[in-house]
């Protein structure tokens, strides 16, 4: 039985594109006989069939409440399904073969007010809640999205043969980065979709390094293999519009013979809605949101975009971050503002920034109790970035882990001090890493001889809150050619 | 019973795509050999070409406008029903 229901439902703005099947207009009653509230008010419905006028819709028996014409069989419940009729009974009134206004289950006093017919069924209880729709039934609700909507999906269907492994088939097709993945059924497909407003045939973005434009609906096939929850999907749609930004330069990312691939960090509410884990082993297996959204965009690059390793894909060693590497804030344990609000988003809004970089690698110091040691130390670490012969060339997303933090929350720091501080810290005179200084042949180009550059270019360290309240480590991304020429770190919004 | 999935791909090939079979012997062919336009791509061709010559297999040379950019649609044509294999010199 479904709870209490006594309330006018706002009709749904479904945005399919297939026409639902026009309802008698009209008052319309939608029944099952395998209803207990159903079958009691079998007398309100024979006796509103006889003293006004109406059409009862039956899902199950065909001749329940009656075998009277005023009676029809929604034998392929393909119109419970498109009126989104959730409850049975329901009343409508409907108007164009569209319901203008409806209400669930029995409440003698509420039939009188829709109807506008008084002594209603004297003889049987004042109210009763409804039942669910057939419907919404779930053994059924996938297999009727997929019917009457499944014509609203345009990608290419492939057949697997019954005696074939689904798993092998979508290997041997080249579909997976290696990893099992979920087999894209229409029914999942569509399930997916539910998690985004968007219309299936939006195009998203044009993915490298084919130049595809990728629609909602590929975004939704590649998320479902990936392993993703319909309410995931926003947040990889907005990893794919930012991947596929002119300044992230997806292309570039992928062709490079670096370790480096899209780091995703999220911000905002969405982090919690959809139980995203900023705690424990935060850069690590175990949470299905962190493991599968940065898994989506990079099978979205794999398979829409067509960018392979050993393909347009070059790295020499890749990473296992390339998987996909997604991770959220701890934005409520952090004393300062978020990644997202230093980079001028509200902290009511849901953002993923995408930062060009390579897999974590621990800062170390158990040993610091002054925010000052724990700088110096922090800054010695980040020197090594990619190499501690190369300056300004690079960004770093710097993840502040709570113990480390607690260091600077109680020295009363604020983020701008720290960033100051690191960054005086981060100073090298060039003369110290020009080519060829202590016997190393890599490093600066001559003609900076005599200047003092910083470790990273302006703006280049993005700094971030996350990981267990359990340990003085912190961790750090070294990053891909940062800037025009390379990658610009993208934060874009998170829409449903 | 069989099940059916939807396409992840970008579709721009065949589900099941055909490959031109490998030919067993470079004899009588015409071999393309394509520059991407990347640093010393064409010191490789070249001694790729000569080791060609040597074997008298028909030589054609094609560059890429530039390594950033996939090769221009006409280019691939022409390669395509020029030659009867293609031989690539990336770079890095």
């Amino acid at each position: 039985m479904v709870g209490s229901l006594w309330h006018s439902v706002e009709m749904s703005d479904r945005s399919d594109s297939i026409k639902p099947p026009p309802l008698p207009d009209g008052l319309v009653a939608v029944v099952k006989e395998d209803c207990p509230t159903c079958v009691l008010i079998v007398p309100v419905l024979a006796d509103l069939a006889d003293r006004s006028s109406i059409t009862v819709i039956t899902q199950d028996n065909p001749t329940f409440p009656s075998d009277d014409d005023w009676v029809v069989h929604d034998h392929d419940l393909a119109l419970s399904w498109h009126h989104d009729v959730i409850t049975v009974p329901t009343l409508m009134e409907v108007v164009g073969g569209v319901p203008v206004r409806q209400i669930e289950g029995w409440s003698r006093e509420e039939w009188q007010t829709f109807t506008g017919v008084d002594d209603l069924g004297p003889q049987i209880a004042d109210w009763r809640p409804g039942c669910g729709s057939l419907s919404v039934d779930p053994n059924r609700a996938d297999e009727l999205a997929v019917r009457f909507s499944g014509s609203t999906l345009t990608s290419r269907r492939v057949e697997i043969a019954a005696l074939e492994d689904e798993w092998e088939a979508m290997w041997d097709r080249g579909w997976s980065d290696g990893l099992p993945v979920v087999p894209p059924t229409q029914a999942r497909v569509l399930r997916m979709l539910e998690g985004t407003s968007r219309d299936p045939d939006d195009i998203v973005a044009v993915v490298p390094p084919d130049l595809v434009e990728c629609t909602v609906e590929k975004v939704a096939v590649n998320a479902v293999m990936a392993g993703c929850r319909p309410e995931y999907l926003p947040v990889v749609l907005a990893a794919v519009e930012a991947a596929c930004t002119e300044e992230f330069n997806m292309h570039g990312l992928l062709a490079t013979t670096m370790p480096t691939g899209p780091i995703l960090i999220i911000n905002g509410p969405i982090r919690r809605e959809i139980d995203m884990n900023s705690g424990i082993n935060v850069l690590g297996p175990g949470n299905r949101a962190n493991t599968t959204i940065g898994r989506a965009l990079q099978l979205v690059i794999r398979n829409v975009g067509g960018g392979k390793p050993g393909g347009i894909d070059r790295a020499t060693h890749g990473s296992p971050a390339k998987l996909g590497l997604c991770f959220p804030e701890d934005e409520e344990g952090s004393p300062w503002e978020s990644l997202a609000e230093s980079r001028g988003f509200g902290g009511d809004v849901s953002t993923v920034t995408l930062f060009p970089g390579e897999g974590p690698r621990i800062l170390f110091d158990q040993i610091s109790r002054s925010p000052e040691s724990l700088t110096k130390h922090l800054a010695a670490g980040l020197m090594a970035n990619v190499s501690p012969r190369l300056a300004l060339m690079f960004e770093t997303v710097l993840v502040l882990g709570p113990e480390h933090m607690s260091r600077y929350h109680d020295a009363g720091w604020s983020r701008e001090r720290f960033l100051d501080a690191l960054t005086s810290e981060l100073t090298i005179e060039a003369d110290t890493i020009i080519r060829g200084t202590d016997g190393i042949e890599e490093g600066m180009p001559e003609f900076l001889a005599g200047e003092t550059l910083t470790k990273f270019p302006p703006g280049g360290i993005h700094v971030v809150h996350a990981g267990s309240g359990a340990g003085l480590f912190s961790m750090t991304f070294g990053g891909w050619v940062a800037g025009a020429t390379g990658s610009v770190t993208v934060t874009k919004e998170i829409t449903r | 019973m069989n099940i059916t999935v939807l396409d992840p791909t970008g579709e721009l090939r065949p589900d099941a795509r055909e490959r031109v079979p490998r030919p067993e012997s470079l004899s009588g062919l015409t071999v393309g050999l394509l520059d991407i336009s990347k640093a010393r791509g064409n010191v490789f061709l070249d001694r790729v070409e000569q080791r060609l010559d040597e074997l008298g297999v028909k030589v054609k040379r094609f560059i890429k406008p530039t390594f950033a950019k996939p090769a221009p649609v006409d280019l691939r044509h022409e390669i395509a029903t020029s030659c009867d294999a293609v031989i690539e010199a990336l770079a890095d």
